[in-house]
């Protein structure tokens, strides 16, 4: 390997490609018979694998998710390889256009990676810290919570609903997220609570 | 159903072929194995296929190849060709066949065909830049490649383009490191409707003989194999509902065959040919000519064929 | 899914309406594929456009855009008038039989009971006779004029080939084949399954259009048999399971029901829902509905309730109206929503007319996304020119845009369209500073508690109620979250005898062992045995298929009681012996039922004691006839969609689905005919899911920009080139995209005049990767199904124009 590795590296120097291959050709190159084809390595080789599913359609297509020590974040594993899970009954190693693609989704040129506040009125986010950012959504929750829940109607029954906060639920999360946000929102007494189920 | 290969291992392993391989080395004259790897071929059976372009995301996936975000111009197709980062493509064509009145919508699958008798390999003036593995995979080694476009010329199907970033020609590999460790190409894995299959040639015959055999059971008369004898067969085969007429699939060409230029390009591209007008200086015009450009011009073809005129005429000499 | 993926290979025919499988599902798809190259199945696709599905379809009809209940009542006409049908399966396993009270009538496109002011209907001679016995009265001959197989007769006697092809503009040859092939399937040795999405459900009559689809697949016997069914294949990788959990404004967690005003004591919420059956010796399995119920409000509020409080009830806020997402965005815009928390929602994009949602997103207070990827909707202040045109100098809303893990940074279970719910495992650690979802709900609740018990506030007692007694409350695990949602025992359960089958503590292995006295939890019944005490069986990877029919019992964990064809008890007669050699699936042997599959039956219960095979129903068969179930009627009728080229061929006084429901002010930005003579429709692309992948590199290489699907026809008429642009305009506003000029699309003939119908797909807007482009809800009308309240995306009416294109 690291002999070929080497073979080439010096076959690929300026010019000395040429002149060595035409040399070759010319019959001065037995030495250099074996012509060291260029395979490229196996890149999952020496990778960590994943079961994980593919976060698309409701096909929920099994899949393999590849990944190794990050280059640019050290001690972290970064994703470098997804295909399709061939043990999965359902998908048998394939996946679509998208499944196909999703680690380019992972690797977004829009994926967020700070919270980030945009101020009333104002024309760009800022990146703030997750602990503000958790503080005011807490404190603007509250507020409005205290200024608008109703413990009971106007026949006197409890209702203990909050209707002027609302909370639309992702429909790729996990069931365990589902859960989650159910106990939250009917815990705070939220009636305005939908998923993607509808649209 | 083909039979799912198993997932890739993680493990390293030793690549199942590689220079003891060789049964062709483009401007090289290379003495082939004694025995033959078994040839391997994918099958791309266009009547199962949705169009769905998982094989260009996988592919682009796999080879970590960027494309450019382009535009729609009124069609499905995207990128609108093949490029240097796009090897496969997608093509549709809207067919109202004359006999039904129904609407196809016939879709195919472009690529690298790799074919027995490469073309573009033959074209080929760079020593080592175009391999051929005895299990029929033709491979491009950038590092020889100089560029000249000589194997798009070359090729009968219009397969390999030109980088315009590092001048070197690109196509696909039939994802080469994935078959050398037991896997089938990247492609042929996500194709989610098995449209695409890879197994040995033989394999892939028979199994397209039962899909030709489903197809005709469905009125498709003249369904069929695309295995071109013009270029001795191909290592990518199509079945097709109207093997009759292979150019109803955006052009796939009825009887693809190696251009006569190239076949006489091909004399001079021999060693012999080489030591007889100076490699170097060959090269170096022919780098000239035709350098950055991926499609040879009609102006390079003339100086392609007086250079090969000229070589023959040298030959001739005593 | 009454089935599953994987038993689509086992079905002979194949119809896909409403539907594209082969774009939005392409590998649930290949079982289609396989279903043809292995059993030499058909596949047919009616839609109104050729689409990828067409591409390798057997037989295709194009639709008018609206239309399905015409075409799928012309099927159900021609079943039953050439006698096409599976008899002994109609008459013993659905309604058929069953004897409609007085009353009851069906006149000038209404039913009896409509209240013309209200848009509504009072249902209550929607109903069979009930006999001395307090049972529905049947005629098993079939023959008493007022039995639903009369009625039905009579009802659908109206949609011909002939008015078929008036009302859908499907020509009646290829309408035909389309009933002839459903036909073929209706002699107990033959199948078909019928796939469909959104196509049927976004309309202002989406859940009739089903329920219309669902009735054939009764009268030909395919309900509860391999390679039959009815198969929604749904939208994201869990929204299955997302409505399962009932993240819904009226749900609780498995298709219990949230409390109402009317409903102040839990025996209120009760006593409405016993499910008495409605003939002897029926299953009529929701009478457990109690037991569901309570050890729900266990699980939720823990050792705070008790039997004292009514188990926590009262805690639980009650619906004043239901708050489905036209509504919420209504509400929004009507300046009475303050907050909204968006978590991996981009609703600005998904919901219909963005103007409206565009002014009621800017009188918000705060909104707050949780994303991976940016939403047009975290950016909707921002101006994006054209595509976005607003000022935010004059939005005062505050926006939180978090991180959030990706799907690949995350553990959990997914229930796929099949209901099977499986495992994922996490291949990374959060990328950036993203946290996953669970994080943010945890750390966001204990957040405001705390502010609850530091300052005190308003409805502190149900806030604190709450169960949230995690081992690390600001990270619960995902397998903890998933025994809470199976349940356990609380304390010994004992069986008649008093011997103990459930110790204290441990997991439930199914919800028959569920109590209505406090003593199990489980929030979310239908997933009980998921993680039962034999562990997390949404993690098992055993893809091995005993029976050969596809059936991968061993994998994951398919709710109900790992079940994997729903009513399966239907495939075998009323003996217990398999209709057909060809499709025995699960068969009654002399002791017990048993076969490919979980019985979904009562294991011992033998066919001698005549308890029907659709157990949840008190009448233990199907519905041909739906009694009050729906808001339209009984029966389905052809409604145009709100905004359509003509009027009601058949009931042209009836604008619309008359009980839909279009809030004050909507009824105005409806266009008419006149104005927009052009039929138009809405769909995903294979390349893209929904707003995600424009996102995604790859995926906008592979279809970069927004287009508009026009006819070749149309494209003369209009002077419109291919690749050219063009604007497209609808009474609610104007959208510009390049034309694709296709054979796909044709002009069709409707009750004589020629329409003509342009497609556009939804997955583009103003942020990502891909071509900015004007959401395409811009040009929807804000109105929905009339029992779902589901937006009528597929059918509207535009114009269109070639323009020059923008300056670039």
């Amino acid at each position: 390997m690291n002999m070929e590795l080497s073979r080439r590296q010096f076959l690929a120097g300026s010019g000395a490609g040429l002149a060595g291959t035409t040399i070759a050709a010319l019959g001065f190159g037995d030495v250099e018979s074996a012509h060291a084809v260029s395979i490229r390595p196996f890149k999952l080789a020496q990778t960590k694998e994943a079961r994980s599913t593919c976060p698309y359609c409701a096909v929920s297509c099994g899949m393999v998710i590849f990944s190794a020590q990050s280059k640019s974040a050290p001690g972290k594993m970064e994703i470098v390889h997804i295909e399709g899970d061939a043990d999965h009954p359902v998908n048998r190693g394939t996946l679509c256009p998208k499944g196909s693609a999703a680690l380019d989704y992972i690797r977004s040129e829009t994926r967020v990676k700070y919270p980030m506040y945009r101020k009333p009125g104002a024309n760009k986010f800022e990146r703030v810290s997750w602990d503000f950012a958790m503080e005011r959504i807490a404190k603007l929750m509250k507020d409005d919570r205290d200024q608008n829940f109703i413990e009971k109607n106007n026949d006197g029954t409890t209702v203990n609903r909050w209707t002027t906060m609302a909370f639309l639920s992702g429909s790729s999360c996990t069931n365990e997220t589902g859960w989650l946000t159910w106990k939250v929102a009917r815990g705070l007494g939220l009636l305005q609570l939908e998923n993607q189920a509808r649209i | 159903m083909f039979p799912p290969l198993p997932n890739p291992t993680t493990q390293p392993v030793p690549p199942k072929f590689g220079d003891k391989d060789l049964l062709r080395r483009s401007a090289t004259s290379i003495t082939p194995p004694e025995k033959r790897q078994t040839e391997v071929a994918k099958l791309i059976d266009v009547s199962k296929c949705i169009g769905c372009k998982a094989c260009q995301t996988a592919c682009l996936e796999w080879n970590d190849l960027r494309e450019e975000v382009g535009v729609n111009t009124g069609v499905y197709e995207n990128p609108h060709d093949l490029t240097p980062a796009s090897w496969t493509l997608m093509r549709y064509a809207e067919y109202e066949n004359p006999q039904t009145g129904n609407l196809e919508w016939l879709i195919r699958k472009d690529g690298c065909m790799h074919c027995e008798d490469p073309g573009c390999l033959k074209a080929c003036p760079a020593p080592g830049a175009i391999v051929q593995y005895s299990n029929g995979i033709v491979d491009f080694q950038k590092e020889n490649c100089i560029g000249c476009g000589y194997c798009v010329k070359g090729c009968p199907f219009n397969i390999p383009r030109i980088s315009k970033v590092d001048n070197k020609a690109y196509k696909c590999s039939l994802c080469s490191d994935r078959v050398a460790v037991g896997q089938g190409p990247a492609c042929q894995k996500a194709c989610p409707t098995q449209a695409i299959v890879f197994g040995t040639k033989d394999e892939m015959k028979k199994w397209a003989d039962k899909r030709i055999a489903d197809l005709k059971s469905r009125g498709f008369a003249n369904a069929g194999l695309y295995d071109p004898p013009g270029v001795k067969g191909t290592h990518v085969m199509y079945v097709l509902h109207h093997a009759d007429k292979p150019q109803l699939y955006s052009g796939l060409p009825n009887n693809p065959a190696i251009s006569p230029i190239v076949e006489l390009w091909k004399g001079m591209t021999r060693y012999a040919g080489f030591a007889a007008i100076g490699a170097f200086a060959a090269i170096s015009v022919l780098h000239r000519v035709v350098a950055g450009r991926s499609v040879v011009s009609a102006d390079d073809e003339r100086n392609a064929k007086m250079l090969a005129d000229k070589n023959m005429m040298k030959e001739k000499t005593p | 899914m009454t089935n599953s993926w994987t038993d689509i290979k086992n079905a002979d025919v194949v119809w896909i309406m409403g539907g594209n499988a082969a774009e939005a599902h392409p590998c649930g798809f290949k079982w289609v594929t396989e279903a043809k190259a292995e059993r030499g199945a058909k596949l047919m696709v009616v839609d109104p456009r050729f689409t990828r599905s067409a591409a390798v379809a057997d037989h295709y009809s194009p639709i008018r855009p609206g239309t399905d209940i015409a075409f799928l009542s012309g099927v159900v006409n021609y079943l039953l008038s050439n006698d096409k049908i599976h008899k002994e399966y109609v008459r013993n396993y659905t309604n058929a039989a069953y004897i409609v009270k007085e009353g009851y009538a069906f006149n000038e496109g209404l039913f009896s009971g409509y209240n013309e002011a209200n848009r509504s209907y009072d249902r209550s001679s929607w109903e069979y006779e009930i006999g001395p016995d307090g049972f529905a009265v049947r005629d098993l001959t079939l023959e008493n004029p007022r039995s639903v197989y009369q009625l039905m007769k009579q009802h659908f006697s109206v949609y011909t080939p002939e008015t078929v092809e008036r009302i859908t503009g499907s020509p009646k040859d290829k309408f035909l084949k389309v009933a002839d092939w459903v036909a073929s399937t209706a002699t107990g040795d033959r199948a078909m399954t019928i796939m469909y999405a959104l196509g049927w459900t976004q309309h202002s009559h989406g859940a009739q259009n089903i329920r219309t689809a669902a009735m054939i697949q009764l009268l030909c016997g395919n309900i509860g048999v391999p390679g039959g069914g009815i198969n929604a294949l749904r939208g994201h990788s869990n929204v299955q399971g997302i409505t399962d959990i009932g993240t819904l404004t009226a749900s609780l967690p498995g298709y219990l029901a949230m409390p109402t005003d009317s409903e102040p004591t839990l025996e209120s919420h009760l006593g409405k829902r016993t499910f008495k059956p409605l003939q002897a010796n029926q299953t009529s399995y929701w009478q457990n509905y109690r037991k569901f119920y309570v050890s729900f409000l266990k699980g939720m509020y823990g050792e705070k309730a008790t039997k004292e409080n009514e188990f926590g009830y009262n805690w639980l806020p009650k619906l004043d109206v239901a708050y489905d997402c036209l509504r919420m965005f209504e509400t929004m815009y009507q300046g009475k929503t303050n907050g909204l928390i968006c978590q991996g929602f981009n609703p600005l994009m998904s919901i219909a007319h963005t103007k409206k949602s565009i002014a009621g997103l800017s009188k918000l207070k705060f909104l707050v996304s949780i994303d991976p990827i940016e939403t047009d909707t975290a950016r909707f202040w921002e101006n994006h020119g054209e595509y976005n045109d607003v000022d935010p100098a004059k939005i005062q809303t505050e926006v939180f845009m978090l991180p959030c893990a990706s799907f690949a940074e995350e553990e959990g279970s997914l229930t796929n369209s099949s209901r099977c719910v499986s495992w994922k495992w996490a291949a990374a650690e959060p990328y950036h500073e993203s946290w996953r979802d669970a994080d943010f709900l945890a750390d966001l609740f204990l957040r405001i508690r705390k502010l609850y018990e530091k300052d005190g506030g308003k409805g502190i007692e149900p806030l604190m109620a709450v169960d949230w007694s995690y081992k690390d409350p600001l990270h619960p695990h995902a397998e903890e979250v998933l025994k809470e949602l199976n349940g356990k025992a609380l304390v010994d359960l004992k069986d008649g005898e008093g011997k103990v089958t459930r110790a204290a503590g441990q997991q439930l292995a199914s919800f028959a062992e569920m109590r209505d006295d406090g003593s199990t939890d489980g929030v979310q019944w239908i997933y009980t045995g998921v993680f039962g005490p034999n562990g997390n069986l949404a993690q098992r990877r055993d893809n091995s298929d005993p029976s050969g029919m596809n059936v991968y019992g061993s994998w994951g964990f398919a709710w109900p009681a790992n079940r994997r064809i729903l009513y399966n008890r239907a495939s075998a007669d009323p003996d217990g012996k398999p209709w057909s050699e060809a499709k025995k699936y699960v068969f009654w042997d002399g002791a017990k039922w048993t076969g490919a599959d979980i019985p979904d039956y009562v294991p011992t219960l033998p066919p001698s004691r005549g308890a029907g095979p659709f157990i949840m129903n008190p009448e233990g068969v199907s519905r041909l006839f739906a009694r009050g179930m729906m808001a339209e009627g009984p029966f389905p009728v052809h409604y145009e969609p709100f905004e359509a080229p003509v009027a009601n061929p058949l009931f042209p006084k009836i604008k619309g689905n008359p009980v839909a429901r279009v809030f004050k002010g909507d009824m105005e930005v409806f266009g008419t005919a006149k104005e927009f003579p052009i039929v138009a429709t809405t769909y995903r692309l294979v390349e893209h899911f929904h707003y995600w992948t424009k996102g995604v590199h790859a995926n906008a290489v592979i279809q970069p920009e927004f287009f508009v699907e026009i006819s070749e026809e149309l494209a003369r008429e209009k002077g419109i080139t291919r690749g050219g642009w063009v604007r497209v305009w609808s009474n609610r506003g104007a959208v510009k995209g390049k034309a694709v000029v296709t054979k796909r699309l044709k002009p069709l003939k409707i009750d004589g005049k020629t329409v003509h119908t342009v497609g556009m797909p939804l997955n583009y807007g103003f942020i990502g990767e891909a071509k900015k482009a004007s959401p395409i809800n811009t040009l929807t009308p804000p109105v929905g199904d009339a029992n779902s309240q589901t937006p009528e995306f597929k059918a509207f009416l535009v114009d269109i124009e070639p323009i020059s294109g923008p300056v670039a």
